[in-house]
């Protein structure tokens, strides 16, 4: 009798592991892509995945991610890859296609890369959107709002506190671009230690002004409760309060531009339902589809023709936006990060 | 041995023997769970001991180069046999697309290695036949420095101390060991924040959560079943939802500051957000109810007749608190602040959302280095210190009161 209960104890919990590992097998018929959710995963619902679906018949499967690069690496390690096509910011495109975590990108496949904007096509990634960067405000609180980078700098004209991005990364640019550094010469004047205690002591002057943030729905949100004044934030977010009724407004002044970039993930299980699919969603018109929702630019400069003149005032890449701005060089920071983001840190605990 | 020993032997083995099916059935009873933490709690941590200390990439992507450093002596100038082993691995790992991974490797050490080594790959791919060591000089002068080979031949070992160091604002130089300079020194100075916060909480949970613990055991049955669901319903809630609670309270145009400036207690809004003071009020909040049960449960075991029986043989009522209650209390107070103590040294999440940017804590480091620099050997070394430090508290813990005087329930 106690060895018969021993015995359905055993197969008892291992029908319970067999279940537990079996529930991650997952069905093969969609299409699984992975982006960064909110907004900006919405518009690229509305203008991509659902005419895709309508267009093939593949279902999408949608996965949502805070941009971190630990997980598609995990997933690959684990030697079973179930997401097909992954968007991903510029330095996790950087440091995955070093390091083999994504597949290579057939080019002929997608389309000619002259028509993509300088600097957005990797052998790993296809560009998508270029975001900026930029100096928001409220336009209801201050009518006669700053008009240059300097203004983030110069508390007597305009006081009260900044929001900032708690990282090193675009506030040693502004810092050294509100100094009067040309932004050809940023990255240059940067990789000297000279460089870097500038852009610190820049900083410095209004240190005790700066409160931090960390996620990207923060900025809008400071500028909403009142606890700035003015805040560096990704210009999508600024137009997403604006929806919401808010008057925010953006400083198109030495502006910082990066972009986005879709991956195919190591041993993805459908490469070719994953070009595919890229193809789809970086042809000009899709493309052009995405500034109907969220105003981040085209990478592609044959999509410029199709955004509505409405949407094109809030987009980074156009030209009356366009007059002054830097782009991030992400190789500088995979190379000098370590060190700057530590001196950072001890920066902010002085 | 005499024939009574032997027998007394035998009989405890039969006794044993005839012991066994029950055993088995008790431990086939225990094995999911045995398996569980075997897989999700004691691997897990076995990997991170291995993650500290592992080096495996400058012995995987350079093979060759570390057998032809092997006699080099250190100071001498390296000649062409080094360089060209070191082409010839390159070529390989540009081929397997490994060259990235040593070159991040070794930026840990030398900032601009990633771009040296990547950059050195692209240029040997090209390149048919040697010499080569002209050709690295030519591409970057660094390639001559004594440093750059010291540390390459030094990550040659399949264990390597670099990330313990960093966790601990050491470093190796000149085969000593330093600290790193000011700028660069940052862990400490966070692991002495994190115990400090984690105190300051487990002080504040205790001065508001004892007398809480005793209202409720002397309290009439109704008033004590409403208390105790207020001091649970928070436990109820989620961790999040909680902290985004005390975002809206503590910020500026917050419902804290409105009361304040409307009550004219103060002239200008409170900087409350972003702070310490915010950090540790809602840790605190956060916290209590692990403080308070362990205590309560202790006090409720105290027999109310020993108060009064002090009070009756002539103790003042301060006195009959402080020598006959408070005492016995101690195992329960024990019990909670080690809990609330060592759950605040994990904290994450509150600190990251109420806390400005001098309240970080160790977690938060640990994080940032799983997700955004997938340097997972820093990461895991500061687990390390982490776990050895709440350790090392536990036991001092253990050493001080004695195990049979901590009552977790």
């Amino acid at each position: 009798m106690k060895h018969r209960l021993t015995g359905r104890i055993l197969t008892l919990s291992l029908v319970a592991l067999a279940l537990l590992c079996s529930n991650t097998v997952r069905a093969q018929d969609a299409l699984s892509v992975m982006s960064f959710g909110g907004a900006y995963q919405e518009a690229q619902r509305k203008a991509v995945f659902e005419s895709y679906t309508a267009e093939t018949g593949a279902k999408i499967d949608e996965q949502e991610y805070g941009g971190e690069i630990a997980k598609i690496k995990a997933m690959i390690e684990s030697g079973n890859t179930t997401i097909d096509v992954v968007d991903v910011d510029a330095p996790t495109l950087l440091q995955g296609c070093d390091e083999g975590i994504f597949e290579k990108i057939d080019w002929a496949k997608i389309g000619p890369q002259d028509d993509w904007i300088k600097g957005t096509t990797s052998e790993c990634g296809v560009g998508t959107i270029v975001y900026a960067t930029a100096i928001a405000y409220d336009g209801a609180k201050l009518p006669d709002g700053p008009k240059t980078i300097k203004d983030l700098f110069d508390i007597k004209k305009f006081p009260g506190k900044r929001g900032l991005w708690k990282n090193p990364a675009t506030n040693l640019e502004f810092a050294l671009l509100a100094d009067g550094v040309p932004p050809d010469q940023v990255y240059e004047t940067l990789s000297t230690p000279a460089g870097v205690d500038r852009a610190f002591a820049k900083l410095d002057t209004i240190k005790h002004s700066i409160v931090w943030w960390e996620a990207g729905a923060q900025a809008p949100q400071l500028l909403a409760s009142g606890e700035v004044t003015m805040t560096t934030a990704w210009n999508g977010r600024i137009y997403n309060a604006n929806k919401e009724g808010r008057d925010f407004r953006i400083v198109w002044d030495n502006q910082i531009l990066d972009s986005n970039y879709w991956v195919i993930p190591k041993g993805a299980k459908n490469a070719d339902g994953s070009l595919a699919f890229i193809k789809y969603a970086v042809e000009p018109k899709v493309l052009a589809g995405i500034t109907k929702y969220i105003p981040y630019g085209p990478v592609r400069k044959s999509a410029a023709q199709f955004v509505a003149p409405q949407d094109a005032k809030n987009l980074p890449t156009s030209p009356q936006n366009l007059t002054v701005s830097l782009t991030l060089n992400n190789g500088f920071w995979a190379d000098n990060g370590d060190e700057i983001r530590k001196r950072f840190t001890t920066w902010l605990a002085q | 041995m005499t024939a009574v020993e032997v027998d007394r032997i035998n009989v405890f083995m039969a006794v044993r023997r005839a012991q066994r099916p029950a055993r088995r059935a008790a431990l086939s009873l225990a094995l999911p769970l045995i398996v569980f933490l075997a897989i999700a709690f004691v691997a897990p941590i076995l990997y991170l001991l291995v993650t500290a200390v592992g080096n495996p990439e400058t012995r995987e992507v350079l093979p060759q180069t570390l057998r032809a450093l092997e006699s080099w002596d250190g100071i001498s100038t390296l000649d062409e046999p080094v360089y060209a082993a070191f082409a010839n691995d390159l070529k390989v790992a540009k081929d397997k697309s490994t060259a990235a991974l040593l070159g991040k490797r070794l930026n840990y050490e030398i900032s601009g290695m990633r771009s040296r080594v990547l950059a050195a790959a692209r240029m040997v791919e090209k390149l048919d036949t040697g010499p080569y060591k002209e050709k690295f000089l030519e591409l970057n002068k660094d390639w001559d420095s004594r440093e750059t080979w010291e540390i390459i031949k030094r990550n040659g070992a399949s264990f390597t101390p670099y990330y313990m160091l960093t966790a601990l604002d050491l470093q190796q130089a000149n085969g000593s060991i330093k600290r790193v300079q000011g700028d660069q020194a940052i862990f400490l100075d966070v692991l002495a924040r994190t115990l400090f916060v984690a105190g300051l909480v487990t002080l504040f949970t205790l001065i508001l959560g004892y007398p809480v613990a005793y209202v409720l055991t002397i309290a009439p049955k109704a008033i004590a079943g409403f208390m105790m669901l207020m001091v649970l319903l928070p436990l109820w809630t989620s961790l999040l939802v909680r902290t985004t609670a005390w975002v809206v309270l503590l910020q500026s145009d917050g419902i804290i500051n409105d009361v304040l400036t409307a009550l004219h207690l103060t002239s200008e809004r409170l900087q409350l957000i972003f702070t310490r003071t915010g950090t540790v009020i809602a840790m605190t909040h956060i916290q209590l109810p692990f403080t308070i049960l362990p205590i309560y449960s202790v006090m409720r075991s105290i027999p109310a007749t020993q108060l009064r029986a002090a009070r009756s043989l002539g103790a003042p009522p301060s006195s009959a608190f402080w020598r006959i209650y408070a005492p016995q209390t101690l195992p329960g107070v024990v019990a909670g602040c080690l809990m609330t103590f060592i759950l605040s040294l994990g904290y994450y999440i509150t600190p990251a959302l109420v806390g400005g940017p001098r309240d970080q804590m160790v977690s938060n480091f640990i994080s940032v280095y799983i997700n955004r620099d997938l340097n997972w050997g820093l990461a895991a070394a500061l687990g390390v210190v982490l776990l050895v430090v709440t350790l090392a508290i536990y036991l001092l813990f253990l050493r001080l009161v004695g195990a049979d005087k901590i009552k977790l329930g």
